[in-house]
């Protein structure tokens, strides 16, 4: 604990810490363009330049230099204001100041730290440097001639991609900043480099002169790409949302967000369903919410009802939904809409018990049946951090790379009951063991296996779970708390041909199971639901109503509005309310208020903002067994759900990325 | 006072005898070299540190010293390393590629010699990429040396285990700082590293290492042989020792000369170089340790003893004490314009103020050589060399901003003469 002195205020600071974060710490503001306190210490902007003595008589890097007993730092003296100065006018001499066309203008590093530590004009009489624009793919524009060259960009695809997609080419003044060979930069986290620029080099490419941040409304909300639950912030004008940028949470996305979850914002204006459809005569016609309760008025199905929750619904609307269910007297509720039928009954076995910041510490980690980079992309950095600190991991399903050192144990779920001896012996000696089940090894009955994994190997000790479950849905966790799983999984609802099926914005179902039902679709996109439905009811997004999320640590995480649904469409829960009018029933809330006090008296858990506690862990199911080769249930990452595939960014995320088709817009 | 032949640590300087093993041992190298490592570490470094040797590299930081810092248990397994820059890029520079020509085992000698006092398992020799010869002899002498049992396992018989490894660079200026040096020979873009940590902290793939000038090394044996005594008996306090002298440009016989320390510049340019062209009224500056030096007008170089704090009196620096002489028919400001296009070349781009000044001053430097500037402007390019200066990771910066300084302090009126002038012609 080195004590210090800042500008005269004596403090002491943590062992460890830098010489900037000191300043910090004493509430001065150190200007900065590399430092960014996610990646490893560059120093070479030069921006953070302080006095310390004892010392050499020239002004010190702050970001790199260790705080130590008895320094004496000055960040208000002379040296230290020419030194900004005039490192802010090197960075300006050959940047082309084009803030007026620039995206990043209003939200640009160097803007606001030019007005507060630069000289305000420049001495540069030369001509500036141009740089050649670069391709980054479908989702970076780049107008590399902006470039500071701070390397942030490329410090993060190094240390929390894992992957050497950018790196810096030549050197002096015609260094730059590019992908090998202008290749598409194809990470799943690589628009995360967009918000890491310090100006506006890289910039969002379909958001491209899009607004101005000023313009622009911001609200809190939750992501729904994945069962992660990263938070987001809409920005939001008018009616529109214009684009999501990640919030930070160190305990669950740190400040980074998936590509797939960032671009989902151009799927919300496209495919909507906006006003309420009939199939009549086998084809769907429009209607009126008049025409199409009245028609769903006469067909009261009792307790002949189905529910079946999609992957991105609010615990709200899930709950309105059961007390329907409930009030016509069916219990027949189900969110697994694939078919996974894994034991519920202690959700303990069905939660990411570890946590995702805490799975850093894990020291020995089976991954089984999960494609962690599809189907939670911002758990691979966590996953990285470990192995960076001596991690063994081991994967069991069909190889994928993971960007760090992995043994691949192979592709059946029957493996992990004969482990070679080698693995055995690290996870008997690992202080912090843990296993990853994904959906790939739920399907072949690999819960049952993994618990007797955790029992083996005593995953569960002091201090410490290590028995995780990777789920895909961002409604998984809040519907298995509402009831949503039959002991059979959803053949359980087929088995049972209710009259009147309700989907949830349940797109990955397979219809065709329910020929003799009447589906009602309440849901926001036109997507494989619609299509099979006999009565579609618009509801609203996930950007577009107000909600509670479950992640899968069990994460309890609220959403806030940003704008109103499109055309017709309603909020899911009053539709709900609609239908129970309809079929006469009453399910005890007439405002969201109501609802949300009625959701919380039913599972209290639900009204407390953080981790949920579901107990101990099970004991082992006695002689179940593992077997079968592993199938990971996302074929492409960037098109999971109803949203994205009307994305058309994601869509040509896809076909670049994934299929390989032509870049649309080749570099200027 | 002029070095006596019997004292020259460089005795095939000019390659008049063979470079090869067979001809340094009648040299006297390799001569019982065993016996030198069996004096034990401690006592090698510390006749080192008594001979009041500096580094040859152009930072004159004391090597026996520098090898102390190194530590003494290898700590968790880590292995120590030796780094021999071999990288000799500074325009004017060109000791090293004469010692590894013609005198190769010297430097390989002292190698394991140093490696042994700093309980290094290896030694990387980063070898200039333009040194295509120079590389060939040394790729060949280290194998020689392989060969006669003298480095590799149990080398020379004393039990330790040492190698040498030859890397070639690939023609980058910024490669000769040690600790982009490190980052070249780890394969990676050549780039200087923040300190700290030091290199003897954590250098070479993260493991204790000391980088070394080529002659510090190869100087080392000599040393030892024929002790610390000998070695200060030459130079002034604080600056003993012999030196290998380069003197480049405007002499009549430019050569490169191992003088003792402190020899002043007019016995320097009479006795080994046959005079200033055009005898001594014809000298206008010279730029006295290779180019990142700020240069000394002709007066007040002319009885300064070539030393580190001779020079560093004259506000200049003795460097690589390569000694680039310019007589009167040089155009001063085109040959620092020239330097200053020359470092923003070599500029590795990392930081800002050395990436972006660079650049910036060459571009005044062209206007100042033909008048096409402002008399501000002197001013401001001397403010813009400040605020490189001392603002950067390595020295880089400062090796750019130092001839301009020179250059403004020396010769303001000749670049006000040319703004007028320009000015004049404009007009008229």
């Amino acid at each position: 604990m080195p004590k210090l002195k800042v500008d005269g205020i004596e403090l002491e600071v943590p062992a460890g810490a830098t010489v900037l974060q000191a300043c910090e710490l004493a509430g001065k503001e150190i200007p900065r363009f590399c430092y960014h306190e996610r990646l490893s210490i560059a120093g070479n902007c030069r921006m953070c330049l302080v006095e310390v003595k004892p010392g050499p008589p020239k002004p010190q890097a702050s970001c790199a230099l260790p705080a130590a007993e008895g320094q004496e730092i000055r960040t208000d003296s002379a040296m230290v204001k020419a030194a900004r100065e005039g490192v802010m006018e090197f960075l300006l001499i050959n940047h082309p100041l084009d803030c007026p066309i620039c995206d990043q203008g209003g939200e640009c590093d160097l803007q606001d730290q030019s007005v507060a530590y630069g000289r305000g004009a420049s001495r540069y009489r030369e001509a500036k440097r141009a740089v050649t624009q670069k391709t980054m793919g479908p989702l970076i524009k780049t107008v590399m001639t902006r470039c500071i060259h701070c390397t942030r960009c490329v410090r993060f695809s190094e240390e929390v991609a894992g992957v050497d997609e950018i790196g810096a080419l030549y050197r002096g003044e015609a260094m730059q900043i590019a992908t090998y060979l202008e290749a598409a930069a194809t990470h799943e986290l690589s628009a995360n480099v967009i918000d890491l620029c310090p100006v506006g080099a890289l910039t969002s490419r379909p958001y491209a002169f899009e607004a101005r941040p000023w313009e622009l409304t911001k609200t809190l909300g939750i992501d729904v790409s994945d069962a992660i639950g990263a938070n987001i912030r809409l920005d939001s004008r008018g009616r529109e949302v214009l684009r999501i940028l990640p919030r930070v949470n160190d305990d669950v996305n740190e400040e980074w967000l998936a590509d797939r979850a960032r671009y989902l914002v151009d799927g919300l204006t496209r495919r909507r369903l906006d006003r309420p459809w009939l199939r009549v005569d086998g084809t769907l016609q429009p209607a009126t919410w008049a025409e199409a309760l009245a028609a769903l008025g006469g067909t009261n199905p009792g307790a002949s009802l189905g529910v079946i929750a999609g992957d991105l619904v609010d615990a709200e609307t899930l709950f309105a939904a059961k007390a329907l269910a409930q009030a016509l007297g069916s219990t027949l509720l189900e969110g697994r809409q694939t078919g996974l039928a894994y034991d519920t009954t202690n959700l303990a076995a069905v939660a990411f018990n570890s946590t995702l910041a805490g799975i850093e510490t894990a020291d020995a980690i089976l991954i089984y049946g999960s494609h962690v980079r599809d189907e939670a992309p911002l758990l691979n950095p966590r996953l990285r951090k470990a192995v960076k600190r001596g991690a063994k991991v081991y994967l069991i399903g069909p190889w994928w790379d993971p960007t760090y050192p992995a043994l691949h144990l192979g592709d059946d779920a029957g493996v992990i009951h004969a482990l070679p001896d080698a693995v055995v012996s690290v996870f008997a000696q690992a202080a912090r063991p843990a296993i990853i089940i994904g959906g790939g090894a739920l399907a072949k009955g690999g819960l049952a296996a993994g618990l007797g994994f955790a029992a083996k190997f005593n995953l569960v000790r002091d201090g410490w779970n290590g028995f995780n479950v990777l789920h895909f849905a961002a409604a998984r966790m809040a519907g298995l708390m509402l009831g949503y799983a039959q002991a059979g999984g959803i053949a359980d609802i087929v088995a049972a041909a209710p009259r009147v099926v309700i989907s949830l914005g349940a797109d990955e179902v397979d219809w065709t199971r329910f020929a003799g039902s009447l589906i009602v679709h309440i849901g926001h996109h036109g997507d494989k639901a619609a299509h099979q439905a006999d009565v579609i009811l618009p509801a609203a997004a996930f950007s577009e109503k107000d909600g509670t999320y479950v992640n899968t640590e069990g994460r309890v995480q609220y959403a806030e509005k940003a704008v109103f649904a499109p055309g017709d469409a309603r909020e899911d829960w009053t539709i709900l309310r609609a239908l129970a009018d309809a079929w006469g029933v009453s399910i005890g809330f007439d405002s969201f208020a109501e609802l949300r006090a009625a959701m919380i008296a039913a599972v209290p858990a639900l009204g407390v903002e953080g981790l949920v506690d579901y107990g101990p862990l099970p004991a082992a199911p006695v002689g179940a067994r593992a077997g079968g080769v592993i199938g990971y249930a996302v074929k492409d990452r960037y098109l999971t759900n109803a949203i994205s595939r009307a994305s058309p960014t994601l869509q040509r995320c896809s076909a670049e990325l994934i299929h390989g088709q032509a870049p649309a817009e080749a570099a200027e | 006072m002029t070095l006596a032949d019997k004292d020259r640590i460089f005795t095939n300087l000019y390659g008049y005898q063979r470079w090869n093993l067979p001809a340094a041992r009648l040299r006297g190298d390799w001569d019982n070299t065993k016996a030198l490592l069996e004096r034990g570490r401690d006592a090698i470094i510390q006749e080192v540190k008594d001979s009041g040797l500096r580094g040859r590299g152009g930072a004159g930081f004391p090597t026996g010293l520098k090898w102390s810092f190194m530590p003494k248990e290898a700590r968790d397994g880590r292995p120590s390393f030796l780094v021999i820059n071999a990288d000799e890029s500074e325009p004017g520079s060109c000791k090293d590629r004469e010692i590894i020509r013609h005198d190769p085992h010297k430097l390989i000698e002292g190698a394991l010699v140093a490696g042994f006092a700093m309980g290094a398992r290896a030694a990387y020799i980063y070898i200039r990429g333009e040194y295509i010869r120079e590389a060939e002899t040394l790729f060949a002498a280290v194998q020689e040396a392989y060969d006669a049992g003298l480095i590799g396992r149990n080398a020379c018989r004393s039990g330790y285990d040492f190698d040498v490894f030859v890397h070639r660079g690939a023609g980058a200026y910024i490669c000769g700082e040690e600790t982009a040096m490190i980052e070249s020979l780890e394969g990676k873009k050549g780039q200087p590293r923040l300190k700290p940590p030091f290199p003897a902290g954590a250098g070479l793939y993260g493991c204790p290492t000391t980088v070394n000038n080529v002659e510090s090394i190869a100087v080392a044996p000599t040393i030892l042989r024929r002790g610390a005594a000998w070695f200060s008996s030459f130079g002034r306090d604080n600056n003993k020792g012999t030196k290998l002298f380069q003197i480049s440009g405007h002499v009549n016989t430019p050569c490169v000369v191992e003088e003792a320390m402190g020899i002043p510049f007019s016995e320097l340019i009479d006795k080994h170089c046959g005079g200033i062209r055009g005898g001594r009224d014809n000298l206008l500056a010279v730029i006295p340790g290779g180019s990142s030096v700020p240069l000394v007008p002709a007066d007040q170089i002319w009885d300064a003893p070539m030393d580190f704090d001779g020079l560093r009196a004259l506000e200049s620096g003795l460097g690589t004490a390569a000694v680039i002489v310019m007589d009167k028919s040089t155009d001063i400001v085109r040959a620092i314009a020239r330097l200053s296009y020359f470092y923003k070349h070599e500029s590795c781009g990392q930081c800002t103020p050395c990436r972006e000044g660079t650049g910036w001053m060459w571009r005044v430097m062209e206007r100042l050589r033909t008048g096409d500037a402002a008399l501000e402007e002197i001013d401001m390019l001397q403010a813009v060399t400040k605020q490189v200066e001392g603002h950067t990771i390595c020295a880089l910066g400062d090796a750019a901003a130092w001839p301009i300084q020179g250059l403004i302090r020396h010769f303001r009126p000749e670049i006000e003469r040319r703004i007028a002038d320009n000015q004049r012609e404009a007009a008229e």
